[in-house]
C-alpha cells in the first residue's frame, strides 16, 4: 500500500472512531444526566436534600431530594426509600406514587425515590439492559432511568479486593462496597456509597423515624421472594401486615432478618437506630439469570417464555404464569404493604400512629396502570415540581 | 483506604490518558493499515475513560 492509501485509510478510520465515541459517548452523558421530574403531591410539605442531615453528601450525585409529609396531628414517622437498587424499578415507582398521591392525616412520612442516585446512572455492562423505560399515562409517556445494582465506577472506583464492612468487619464480595444494600450503616469516612448510607442513618436518628422500609424486587430463582424481611424489633406488625394481606389482596409472607448477615438495610438500620426496619421483595422476572431478551418490554410486562419454562419445571422460588409479572402488579403489592404496615404499626403502637390517605392500593393500580397516578410535569407551576 | 482509592482512581486516569496518547502515536506512525485500524477500534475505550464518559 503506498503512503497517500495508507494516509486515507488512518483518516477514515480515525473518523469513523471520533463518530462512534461521540455517538456512543452522548448517548451515555445524556442518560446519565436524564432528569426525572415529579410532581409534588399536595401533601409534600417540604423537600430537603440529603445533605441537610450531613453535609459530606454535598454536592455529590448522591445528594438525592428528601420528601417530606407533615401530618395535620403528631404521630409516628414513616420513612420509605426506593431506588436503593435501580435495576428494581417497581422500588422507584412506588415512592413516587406516594409522593404524588399521599397525604398524611396523622405523623409524618418522609420519602427518598433515587436513594442511591449513582446507581440509576449507569445500566450493568455486558447485560444488554434497556436504557431507559416508559410508563404510559393519561397525558403522554413518562420515561425513566433504567440503573444498574452497583454505584456508577464513574463515582467510585477502584473496589477492594475484598470489601471488609464496617463496623462488623464481615467479609463480603468486593464489588459489594458499591451495593448500596450491603453497606448499611454506612461510615462517614467511606466511599460514596458507605457516605451516603451514613448519611441516611444520620437523617434517621436526626428526624426520629419510627418505621424504615426499603423498597426492593428480586429475582424469581431467589428464595427471598414475595415477602418482607424485618427486624427482630417489628415482627409482630410484619406478621399482622403479612396475615392481613394474605387475607384481603395478595399472598405474601414474613422472614427474620439474620442477625449475622451485615450490610443490609433491614439489619443494620434496626441496629444502629430507634426504627424499626423492614424490606420489601416483590419478583421481578427480568432479574433471572435463565431469561432471555432483556428489553424494556420485559422490565414492564415481567413475561419471558424462559423463566416461564423454568417455573413449569418448579425451578422457581416464586409462581410465574402467562401473565408474567406486570409493573403495574409489582408496584401495587408494595403500595398495598407500605400502607398496610403503616396501619398494623399504629394497630400495635397506639402512642405513634401513622395515617397515610389517598394512595391507591393493590386492585386499583393494576385497574387503572400506575401511570394514571402520575400528574403531567407540564401543569404545574415550577415550584411544585422536583427532579430526580 | 479512600484517601488510596483517590490516588488510584487518579493514576488510573492518567495511565488511561498516556496510553491513548501512545495509542495516537502508534496510528500516526504505523506502515501497516490493519494495525491503524486496530489501533483506532482499541482507543475508543480509554477515550471514553479519559473523557470521564464511561
Amino acid at each position: 500500500m503506498n503512503n497517500r492509501s495508507l494516509f486515507i485509510v488512518k483518516i477514515v478510520a480515525f473518523t469513523l472512531m471520533l463518530v462512534a465515541i461521540v455517538w456512543a459517548g452522548t448517548e451515555f452523558r445524556n442518560h446519565r444526566n436524564f432528569a426525572e421530574p415529579v410532581v409534588l403531591g399536595e401533601g409534600v410539605t417540604t423537600v430537603k436534600k440529603l445533605s441537610d442531615y450531613y453535609p459530606g453528601m454535598k454536592d455529590s450525585i448522591n445528594d438525592c431530594n428528601i420528601y417530606i409529609f407533615e401530618g395535620k396531628e403528631p404521630g409516628g414517622t414513616l420513612m420509605v426509600i426506593g431506588g436503593s437498587h435501580p435495576e428494581e424499578p417497581a422500588a422507584n415507582l412506588t415512592a413516587e406514587l406516594l409522593v404524588e398521591t399521599a397525604q398524611v392525616e396523622v405523623g409524618r412520612l418522609i420519602v427518598a425515590i433515587r436513594a442511591n442516585r449513582s446507581a440509576s446512572t449507569v445500566t450493568r455492562p455486558g447485560d444488554a439492559y434497556p436504557q431507559y423505560y416508559t410508563i404510559p399515562t393519561a397525558w403522554g409517556e413518562k420515561q425513566y432511568r433504567m440503573g444498574d445494582r452497583w454505584t456508577n465506577p464513574l463515582d467510585s472506583w477502584p473496589d477492594p479486593e475484598v470489601y471488609v464492612h464496617y463496623p462488623s468487619r464481615q467479609m463480603l464480595a468486593y464489588m459489594d462496597v458499591r451495593n448500596f444494600n450491603r453497606t448499611w450503616p454506612g461510615y462517614p469516612n467511606g466511599t460514596l456509597t458507605e457516605r451516603t448510607n451514613y448519611a441516611f442513618m444520620e437523617l434517621i436518628r436526626k428526624e426520629n423515624v419510627d418505621v424504615f422500609i426499603d423498597l426492593h424486587e428480586a429475582e424469581l430463582e431467589y428464595p427471598v421472594i414475595s415477602t418482607i424481611v424485618a427486624h427482630q424489633k417489628g415482627t409482630n406488625v410484619a406478621a399482622m401486615t403479612s396475615m392481613m394481606l394474605n387475607a384481603t389482596e395478595f399472598r405474601i409472607g414474613m422472614e427474620y432478618s439474620p442477625e449475622s448477615l451485615h450490610g443490609l438495610s433491614h439489619r443494620e438500620v434496626g441496629d444502629h437506630s430507634q426504627a424499626v426496619s423492614y424490606l420489601l421483595e416483590t419478583p421481578e422476572p427480568m432479574l433471572d439469570r435463565v431469561r432471555g431478551v432483556t428489553d424494556e418490554n420485559l422490565l414492564l410486562t415481567g413475561k419471558d417464555p424462559f423463566v416461564q419454562m423454568a417455573g413449569r419445571y418448579g425451578l422457581l422460588y416464586e409462581k410465574i404464569d402467562e401473565n408474567g409479572w406486570p409493573i403495574d402488579v409489582r408496584v401495587g403489592r408494595h403500595a398495598s404493604t407500605v400502607l398496610e404496615l403503616a396501619q398494623s404499626w399504629s394497630d400495635l403502637n397506639m402512642t405513634k400512629p401513622i395515617k397515610i390517605s389517598n394512595v391507591p392500593r393493590y386492585g386499583e393500580i393494576i385497574e387503572n396502570g400506575i401511570g394514571h397516578y402520575f400528574a403531567n410535569p407540564a401543569s404545574v407551576p415550577s415550584t411544585r415540581l422536583a427532579y430526580e | 483506604m479512600t484517601l488510596i482509592n483517590t490516588l488510584i482512581n487518579a493514576s488510573y486516569y492518567v495511565l488511561s490518558a498516556i496510553v491513548s496518547l501512545i495509542l495516537i502515536r502508534n496510528i500516526i506512525k504505523t506502515r501497516d493499515a490493519q494495525e491503524a485500524v486496530l489501533y483506532c477500534i482499541i482507543l475508543m475505550p480509554f477515550l471514553l475513560r479519559v473523557f470521564h464518559i464511561k
